[in-house]
């Protein structure tokens, strides 16, 4: 009767005496609430820790910039503040991201049905295209700056400043990632679909191409799309392309010089005029208006095309 | 008597009025030994191409060769998965346009050699069929077999509705389509969702999504997309298990009136359901003499649905469809 609190306390016990029965019960729960209380606590601080810095910075730009956002979008680059603006760097990101979707889509796509669809993964080769690719996601992206600098501008390639090699740049920076994306998402689609259409007598092309594409399209199309969002916002390999920072005119053509915002913004904050650092405020903004559009999109594919297996 | 007919050869003897003597096969039952199904593969497949005389003193008056018109003759099958064996030395002629039942308890191997059947375990890394499985006397695993033109004529259903994440009309028109059939798909399609016994249920709301419907009902259409590219052999591979005993009977229902056309392949866990509906059952066992991570599936005892459960010649498979294991 004593060993209540032991690994099967008898229910007799606990109902003969009622008042230990509630000590024990209620002194194990007290602690137990006092744990709960203060995971969640820590946990909520982790959450806030970032929701407040990113309110506190949007609360900034937009604070500083809402106002010289027609400005930004209407004009192009002059060393007059007042004159100043960054048409030629947004259309130069708009045709940046189109021609990056363009080149890494199809051959994203490709890779990872390869590897999900045909490849052995018993293979020695194959896992190490898998390692990999896995390993290129996470190289720094001033390193394709350098692998664009001397290989598509300058070396072998010689493409020269253009929008094209900056295209060809940062499509290799987004390349891995729509590939583990794309990968995820084939992955999710069941075998039973497989088995079902190879039962029918469909060629493994034929159950690829007409029913495990279609199933995967939403998650393929949301994770390029988080892919292409990635590289809208860096400036680092392109600065390191030599993407001029003063161009006054959109691009009109792949071996048009360009300029993106990401440089824009670079350029204008490290001018020693306060006006500058205003405009910059304005330009993240056209920028933050571009990257969460697309998000938007991503968001909105994946619910509207959810299936359930 | 039954050994006169015995000619499990490769090809198709000349049909007969009366295909099975189960009287017959029943005078000759024998004391059965617990270890004639250890025996190696070779006897097995030895005996059934020259049964002795006496007939008692076979191990292998338990498997029925009895087959006037076999859709499938298999002769030593066996399937490995990388080094370790799953089944080994399989001897069975499965009849055209009857229900043959596949029964026995979890890893006995009933699943993967019904897979055998229309080439599903190539999708297995590391499966290895051996021996041999004619299809009206053509080897499924020769060379220049292609699997994909095996599984045009050999249908498939499986444990779990899968139906195409597509408008049931597409479901359906999915075989057909990839097989570049000709002809007015409209009609496939309804004549394949009669048949399946759906058309009346779905016949209003064929281009919505498969997944509205009922477990029971994506079962028929599964049923009804495998019919669809007019098979000559239906392989079903628990295709109850996930459904409500009414969904069941509409199945069951469903197969009797298919073997007017199709020759029907079942695995069940059910011992009620391979009574009710088949002609034949095939008992497998799972011999764990190799060791208890060994486990080998074997073919135990193959015949008329009713001498099996009535009257079967083997001690494990009256314990098993008496419910004294499994």
């Amino acid at each position: 009767m004593s060993d209540l609190a032991g690994p099967n306390p008898a229910p007799e016990g606990l109902y003969a005496q009622p008042a230990r029965a509630a000590e024990v019960l209620g002194r194990q729960r007290l602690r137990e609430r006092a744990k709960n209380a203060l995971f969640r606590g820590l946990l909520l601080f982790s959450l806030l820790l970032g929701v407040v810095a990113l309110v506190v910075l949007l609360a900034d730009v937009l604070d500083r910039g809402l106002g010289h956002v027609w400005q930004v979008v209407t004009s192009f680059p002059s060393g007059l503040p007042a004159r100043a603006g960054a048409q030629s760097a947004i259309m130069g990101t708009i045709w940046l991201m189109a021609l990056v979707a363009l080149f890494t889509i199809p051959v994203g796509v490709g890779a990872a049905v390869y590897l999900e669809e045909y490849a052995d993964r018993s293979r020695r080769w194959n896992r190490l295209i898998e390692v990999n690719i896995q390993n290129l996601a996470a190289v720094p992206s001033i390193v394709y700056g350098i692998l664009g600098l001397g290989f598509l501008v300058r070396g072998f390639v010689g493409l020269g400043q253009t929008l094209l090699a900056g295209a060809l740049t940062l499509s290799l920076l987004v390349l891995p990632t729509v590939i583990i994306a794309s990968r995820e998402a084939l992955r999710s689609v069941p075998d039973s679909i497989r088995h079902g259409s190879l039962a029918l007598g469909a060629t493994p092309w034929q159950t690829t191409w007409r029913q495990v594409l279609p199933a995967a399209i939403p998650g393929i199309a949301t994770g390029t799309i988080l892919g292409l969002s990635r590289a809208i916002g860096e400036a680092a390999p392109l600065i390191l392309l030599g993407a001029l920072t003063f161009v006054t005119f959109n691009p009109e053509g792949l071996n048009s010089a360009f300029t993106a915002l990401p440089i824009q913004i670079f350029n204008w904050i490290s001018r020693p005029q306060d006006e500058f650092k205003l405009l910059a405020a304005g330009a993240i903004l056209v920028l933050l208006v571009i990257l969460l559009s697309m998000n938007a999109f991503a968001i909105w594919m994946r619910s509207r095309y959810q299936k359930r297996w | 008597m039954t050994h006169v007919e015995l000619d499990p050869g490769p090809t198709v003897t000349e049909p007969e009025s009366q295909p099975l003597d189960p009287a017959g096969t029943g005078s000759q039952r024998g004391t059965p030994e617990p270890a004639r199904a250890h025996e190696s593969d070779g006897g097995l497949s030895e005996s059934a191409r020259a049964p002795e005389p006496d007939a008692a003193a076979t191990p292998h008056d338990t498997i029925d060769h009895a087959v006037d018109e076999p859709v499938f003759a298999t002769r030593g099958l066996s399937v490995h998965y990388g080094s370790a064996p799953a089944v080994l030395g399989v001897d069975m002629r499965i009849p055209a346009r009857e229900i043959t039942a596949f029964i026995g308890p979890s890893g006995c191997g009933k699943s993967t050699i019904l897979r055998c059947f229309d080439r599903m375990n190539d999708l297995i890394p590391g499966a290895r069929v051996d021996g041999e499985i004619l299809y009206h006397g053509v080897d499924l695993y020769g060379p220049g077999v292609d699997p994909v033109q095996v599984r045009k004529r050999i249908g498939m259903v499986f444990q779990k509705p899968n139906p195409f994440p597509k408008s049931i009309y597409d479901n359906v028109a999915f075989g057909p389509r990839v097989l570049g059939a000709g002809g007015e798909m409209d009609e496939i399609v309804e004549t394949a969702l009669s048949r399946a016994s759906l058309w009346d249920e779905v016949k209003d709301r064929l281009k919505e999504n498969a997944f509205g419907l009922s477990g029971g009902q994506q079962q028929r259409l599964c049923i009804a997309r495998a019919l669809a590219t007019d098979p000559d052999v239906l392989l079903m591979d628990e295709p109850c298990s996930a459904l409500d005993p009414i969904s069941t009977g509409r199945i069951e229902d469903l197969m009797h009136e298919l073997k007017e056309t199709v020759s029907i392949v079942i695995v069940t866990h059910n011992m009620q359901q391979a009574a009710r509906v088949s002609d034949r059952t095939a008992f497998f066992i799972v011999d764990l003499t190799a060791g208890e991570d060994r486990r080998i599936g074997r073919l135990v005892e193959y015949g008329p649905t009713g001498r099996i459960f009535t009257n079967p010649h083997d001690t494990r498979t009256e314990e098993y469809v008496s419910g004294k294991f499994g």
